[in-house]
C-alpha cells in the first residue's frame, strides 16, 4: 500500500461516517464531498511510478524517450473528468436542499419524514 | 524528504476532515472542506499530475467553497448556529 | 444507542470490505502495456505533446461526450428548480455597493484572467491544462465581476447561445471524424503539422476550445441561477 492511498483510504471512511451520523443536510453534502477527494487521490496513486516524472513531451523530455520515463497518463484522464463531475452533483444537491429548506424551515433530516413506512 | 511532505500533508488532511464534520458552525465547516482540496491539489503535483492539479485547486477551493456558501446564505436563520 | 452501534458495523463492515482492494496497490516499476501504447503511439498518431489530452479528447473521446452530458443535465437542474415564480416578485433589496478599490482591482483583473483562460485552452496540447482547466478558470473571472458588481446582471441570451452552439459543434466536429477519418471524435480530420506548434495535432485545439466554452458558460449559469436573491 503506497503512503497517498491510505490516505485516501482514511479520507472515504471519515467522509462516509460524517454522512452517516450527522442530522444537518448541509453537513451531509460536506461528507460526500470528503468522499469525492478520497476517491480521486486514491485512483491517481495508483498511476504513480516512482522516479518519474509528468507525461508531457518538450525539449527535456524527447519523443523516443518517452515511454521509460513517464507516469501512466490515464489515471489523470479519469480524474480530471470525476472532479468536474463532482462539482456539478454537490450543486444540484445544494439546490435540492434549499428547496427542501423553503417548503418546511427546517434543515434537520428527521423533519422530513413522508417518504419512510 | 517528499515522504515526509506527504505524511505531513495527510495527518492536516485528516484532522480538517474531522473538524469539518464535528464543528458546530456551518461556516467554519465549510472552510475545513476547503483547506482538504487545497492540500489535496499539493500532494497531485508531488504525484507528477500537473493537469488534475491545476483543475483540484480552481474546483475545490474555489468554486465548490462559493456554491456552499451561496447555498449557506439562502438557509440561514431558524435553529443553526452561526456565529463566526 | 443501538443506532449508534448499528452505524459502527456497517463502516466495519465497508472497511473489511474495501480494504483487500486498497492493499492489493504495489507500487509499480513500469508502465502496464496499454499505457505503452498509449504513450509510444501518441505522439506520432496523433500530434499532441501533451499525453493526457491526447487520452482525454481522442483515445477515450466517448467518456468526454458523456462527461459534457452530465454537466448540461445538472445546470438544467439547477436551473429548473431556482427558477423564478411568478407570483413573488418583490421589490430587490437595495444592494450595498463595494468599495473603491475593489471596484478598480476588478475591472484591472477582470480581462487578464480571461484572457488566461483562453491561453490555457488553446494551448492544451502542449502545455498542462486544456478545456475544463480553461473553463473553469473562465468562470473565476465571471465569478470576481459578479461579486464585485453587485446590480450587474448577466444577459442570458448570449450565454444560452454559446452553450448550445458549443455543444452541437461538438457533436457535428465528432460526426465529421466518421466520414473524413477513422472514427468518432478522430482528430485527423484537419492535417497534422508540425509537432509543438501551435497549429498542430489536428482537430484537438478546436474540440477543446469548444469543450473549455461549453464548460465555462454552464459553470457561469449555476453561479448566476444562485445568487438571485428573490427565490
Amino acid at each position: 500500500m503506497t503512503l497517498v492511498s491510505i490516505i485516501g483510504f482514511v479520507l472515504i471512511i471519515v467522509g462516509l461516517w460524517g454522512m452517516l451520523t450527522q442530522n444537518n443536510i448541509i453537513k451531509i453534502i460536506i461528507g460526500f464531498s470528503i468522499i469525492d477527494t478520497g476517491i480521486h487521490l486514491l485512483i491517481v496513486s495508483i498511476g504513480y511510478i516512482k522516479g518519474k516524472t509528468a507525461p508531457i513531451i518538450d525539449s527535456a523530455l524527447l519523443k523516443t524517450d518517452a515511454m521509460n520515463q513517464v507516469v501512466d497518463p490515464i489515471p489523470s484522464a479519469l480524474v480530471l473528468t470525476a472532479i468536474v463531475i463532482g462539482l456539478a452533483v454537490t450543486a444540484l444537491m445544494l439546490v435540492y436542499a434549499v428547496n427542501l429548506y423553503q417548503r418546511k424551515q427546517s434543515l434537520d433530516i428527521n423533519d422530513f419524514e413522508e417518504l419512510k413506512w | 524528504m517528499i515522504n515526509g511532505i506527504i505524511i505531513v500533508l495527510g495527518i492536516i488532511m485528516i484532522a480538517s476532515a474531522f473538524m469539518a464534520i464535528y464543528m458546530r458552525s456551518l461556516l467554519s465547516s465549510i472552510i475545513a472542506a476547503g483547506v482538504i482540496s487545497l492540500l489535496a491539489s499539493i500532494i497531485y503535483l508531488l504525484l507528477a499530475a500537473p493537469d488534475v492539479a491545476m483543475t483540484e485547486a480552481a474546483i475545490g477551493s474555489g468554486l465548490a467553497t462559493v456554491v456552499f456558501l451561496y447555498a449557506f446564505n439562502k438557509v440561514k436563520g431558524r435553529g443553526e448556529d452561526n456565529h463566526g | 444507542m443501538v443506532k449508534r452501534f448499528l452505524i459502527l458495523l456497517v463502516l466495519v463492515f465497508f472497511v473489511i470490505m474495501l480494504l483487500p482492494l486498497v492493499s492489493d496497490i504495489q507500487p509499480q516499476t513500469e508502465l502496464n502495456p496499454l499505457a505503452k501504447k498509449y504513450v509510444k503511439d501518441g505522439p506520432d498518431e496523433l500530434g499532441s505533446a501533451n499525453l493526457v489530452t491526447s487520452v482525454i479528447v481522442t483515445y477515450r473521446g466517448l467518456d468526454t461526450l458523456g462527461e459534457v452530458a452530465v454537466l448540461f443535465i445538472a445546470t438544467a437542474g439547477v436551473g429548473f428548480m431556482l427558477r423564478r415564480r411568478k407570483d413573488s416578485n418583490k421589490n430587490p433589496q437595495k444592494k450595498r455597493e463595494s468599495s473603491e478599490i475593489l471596484q478598480t482591482g476588478t475591472a484591472l483583473l477582470t480581462p487578464l484572467i480571461f484572457l488566461f483562460g483562453i491561453y490555457i485552452f488553446l494551448h492544451g496540447h502542449l502545455t498542462p491544462g486544456g478545456g475544463f482547466q480553461g473553463g473553469v478558470v473562465i468562470a473565476s473571472a465571471i465569478l470576481l465581476s459578479m461579486l464585485s458588481f453587485p446590480q450587474s446582471e448577466i444577459n442570458h441570451k448570449i450565454l444560452n447561445a454559446i452553450e448550445s452552439l458549443s455543444g452541437v459543434l461538438y457533436l457535428v466536429i465528432g460526426i465529421l471524424g466518421i466520414y473524413l477519418a477513422a472514427g468518432f471524435l478522430d482528430n485527423r480530420i484537419l492535417p497534422l503539422g508540425d509537432f509543438g506548434r501551435l497549429f498542430s495535432a489536428g482537430a484537438i485545439p478546436v474540440i477543446y476550445s469548444l469543450i473549455g466554452l461549453k464548460v465555462g458558460s454552464e459553470l457561469v449559469g449555476i453561479l448566476d441561477s444562485m445568487q438571485r436573491s428573490d427565490s
